[in-house]
């Protein structure tokens, strides 16, 4: 099992890097042939900025469109923050306190998170227009998630697993030097989910945590009567 | 008024989403354009008799697409169905068809993005709703791209600010390139190209109808206000769509531009060659077609060597102008070709080039060069329709927001008497008139007059508390569309004019004593 997931994770880990610098790649060498922020907008580069600041972390315009998705949704990103913080601990050797002073936080945001899901998934099934436009894969990420959240619940608070073991593999792994994984049903579903979560992360509709950063609609400043916005592929019809 | 073949929507006593009504708008589609109309345009006449060749010309003007547009690639990518949208759109809430909502419209491309341009899509097309390109999808999308006015309101609710109308563009964009292009649309592409304006008005009739205008001014005022057209030298170049030359209550407005020129006393001019502000390739998104149009404004802008170029009341107008004039001619700051650089050591640097006819208005007033007579428009209770090209894709003055300020310091400088309709329904939230982003035709009465819905309600809100008996708005399409679609709302047709109608009612011309 230890083999197993050892080579899972390099796979899981190069898949994701690669696949996701491909497509930030992909994103940015696009052209944006044309002014389109979405007004009003900050006319500034600074108010961009702010303006997605607020976007990725207040879920602003989610807020202004519907406060049940917003709420569950900021409940469940928020969690899942505060949830991936905590775990830095596996990755480092000695624990900054900072890290440990957050522990306790990280905790309990697992069930925010576990909650989050579990009002988005409702909704997918008691409101008619989402349900109408959930696809089986949208109802599969969040399962995934869910099991994802409630076995690391679960090993938090029900069946303690070895966790300086699992910091020992996985701080083996980042040295090349792989050490025992502890048996533990609950750590081998989480696991498992997890690397299959980074496994399609760049394939599928989590490109909305990179892609935010690339809308137009929202990192463009509105300022066309003072500056061009020509691509390459435009100036090319000015040349003709 | 003939009675309608479908059931006009019944106004809510509180406004809850409507429930789903599958397949309601399947029936609508607008007329296809015919061979001629597209080879005029450079496109494909009519699709190819195998259909596996237009399947590959789809799919391959798609691919192109995404590769030119960073917009359709990220938007393509980012949705996860979280369902903001699903309730924004005019046309959801006034045809109660699902696939009126923005993220099901969206998905009418993506579900065909996912099929051809992702692993997921090309192992497993059943698990992340991918499907194969037919006849069938792509007749889904000629109806269910044209019942989208491209008016962006989705995209303000949007957590990753994803807009319809560029997938709407790019849809249209490649239905044009396979010969399935709208007719209302491109035959006016068609006369701009050919005439100079949207409605195919030639120079002689242009002319014609201003000197009537100029009698009629002067019977009512007795004064002798000029409506100047091909004046070289003139200060400032007045593009104004089309319609604002014959059609009612557009030509108002009109008059009510001459007016203000007269009483500032700058020299002003129209043009016969660019006689059109309106720029529909803007909703077909072809950049190309949309430089082309805008093009004669800046040969035009050259030719009579004006310092300014002001346009008038239009929506999506604005928006190119505003937005785009800038990128695609380089009227404006930056633009490096010979012409472009020429334009610019002409134009006025003192001036935001292009102004709104509303920008120009409100600084004249702001320094106090403009005098009204208030009590003129007493017997109007008057309230304001954001048109949405204006609220959400541009901006006016030197604020993010000045768009909605503006117009509304005009309307209160010119009346006594303005109330705003609710909050939910003006400013960026504003809904579309319901006939925007090209779907002004006849042929799509059942969509216009439903998708006219929000706006009605709103409207009939303040009707019933306020008694307001005016609805100001400036764009030429949303003129149009209200004066066709309020009678089936029992509304008199003349409750829609534009703000320099009432500018025009109100403004002392300084020469009548």
């Amino acid at each position: 099992m230890t083999l197993f997931f050892a080579i899972l994770f390099y796979l899981a880990f190069a898949i994701l890097i690669a696949g996701l610098a491909y497509k930030i790649y992909d994103f940015a060498r696009t052209p944006a042939p044309l002014s389109i922020p979405t007004t009003p907008a900050p006319t500034t580069r600074p108010g961009v900025a702010f303006r997605m600041a607020r976007e990725v972390v207040l879920f602003e315009s989610l807020f202004k469109g519907n406060l049940w998705i917003w709420l569950f949704g900021w409940m469940f990103h928020m969690g899942l923050f505060l949830v991936l913080v905590r775990h830095l601990r596996y990755f480092v050797a000695d624990v900054p306190a900072w890290l440990l002073f957050v522990q306790p936080f990280g905790k309990y945001a697992g069930f925010m998170m576990v909650a989050g899901l579990g009002g988005l998934w409702a909704r997918r099934f008691l409101v008619e227009r989402i349900r109408y436009i959930s696809t089986p894969s949208d109802h599969l990420w969040l399962a995934m998630l869910l099991v994802i959240g409630l076995t690391g619940l679960g090993m938090t608070f029900l069946m303690h697993t070895d966790i300086v073991a699992v910091k020992a593999f996985f701080l083996g792994l980042m040295s090349f030097d792989i050490q025992a994984l502890p048996a533990h049903p609950g750590l081998f579903i989480h696991l498992l989910l997890v690397a299959l979560l980074m496994i399609l992360f760049p394939f599928s509709k989590l490109l909305h945590a990179p892609g935010v950063f690339f809308s137009p609609t929202r990192n463009q400043a509105d300022n066309p009567r003072e500056t061009r916005h020509l691509a390459p592929w435009a100036a090319q019809i000015e040349k003709n | 008024m003939a009675a309608p073949e479908f059931e006009i929507p019944k106004f809510r006593e509180f406004p809850t989403v409507p429930a789903m009504v599958p397949g309601a708008m399947a029936h609508s589609k607008p007329y296809v354009a015919n061979e001629k109309i597209q080879e005029a345009l450079g496109f494909q006449g009519k699709l190819d008799e195998d259909w596996q060749v237009t399947h590959d010309k789809v799919i391959g003007k798609f691919g192109e697409l995404l590769g030119k547009y960073r917009s359709l690639k990220v938007f393509m990518d980012s949705c996860v169905h979280c369902g903001s949208c699903t309730d924004k759109c005019h046309y959801f809430i006034g045809t109660n068809d699902p696939k009126n909502m923005p993220v099901a419209r969206q998905e009418l491309m993506r579900s065909i993005y996912r099929r051809y341009f992702t692993l997921p899509g090309k192992i497993a097309p059943k698990l992340v709703g991918a499907r194969d390109l037919t006849k069938e999808v792509l007749d889904e999308w000629f109806s269910y791209f044209w019942q989208c006015s491209e008016c962006r309101r989705c995209s303000v609710f949007c957590p990753y600010g994803i807009d319809t109308a560029e997938v709407t563009m790019a849809a249209r964009h490649i239905l044009d390139s396979v010969g399935y292009g709208q007719k209302y649309s491109n035959e006016i592409l068609g006369k701009v190209n050919k005439i100079g304006n949207n409605l195919g008005l030639p120079g002689p009739a242009l002319e014609d109808t201003l000197l009537g205008l100029e009698e009629d001014v002067k019977d009512d005022t007795g004064v002798d206000v000029k409506y100047p057209l091909d004046v070289q030298g003139a200060e400032v170049l007045l593009v104004t769509p089309s319609a604002d030359f014959f059609a009612e209550p557009h030509i108002e407005s009109l008059i009510g531009y001459g007016k203000v020129f007269h009483a500032a006393g700058i020299s002003w001019t129209l043009s016969s060659y660019a006689s059109e502000a309106g720029n529909f390739g803007l909703f077909n998104g072809d950049y190309n077609m949309m430089r082309k149009v805008a093009m004669r404004i800046r040969e035009q802008a050259l030719e009579l060597g004006v310092k300014r170029i002001v346009v008038g009341e239009c929506g999506h107008a604005w928006r190119v102008a505003y937005a785009f004039w800038n990128t695609l001619t380089g009227l404006g700051a930056g633009g490096d070709d010979p012409f472009a650089v020429e334009l610019q050591k002409q134009l006025d640097p003192k001036y935001k080039q292009p102004s709104h006819i509303c920008e120009f208005t409100w600084d004249l007033i702001q320094q106090g060069r403009l005098k009204f007579d208030k009590e003129a428009n007493d017997s109007r209770i008057i309230t304001f329709h954001d048109s949405c090209n204006v609220a959400r894709a541009s901006r006016m003055g030197d604020y993010a927001g000045g768009q909605f300020d503006i117009p509304r310091n005009i309307i209160k400088a010119v009346a006594n008497k303005f109330v705003d309709m609710d909050e939910a329904t003006i400013r960026e939230t504003t809904f579309c008139c319901g006939g925007g982003g090209g779907v002004l035709t006849d042929d799509l009465l059942e969509l216009r007059v439903k998708g006219a819905f929000p706006r009605m309600e709103a409207l009939q809100h303040v009707v019933d508390k306020h008694g307001v008996n005016f609805m100001a708005t400036i764009c030429a399409i949303c003129k149009a569309q209200f004066t066709k679609v309020l009678p089936y709302y029992g509304f008199n047709m003349r409750l829609v004019g534009g703000v320099h109608q009432l500018v025009s009612t109100a403004i002392r011309l300084g020469d009548e004593q």
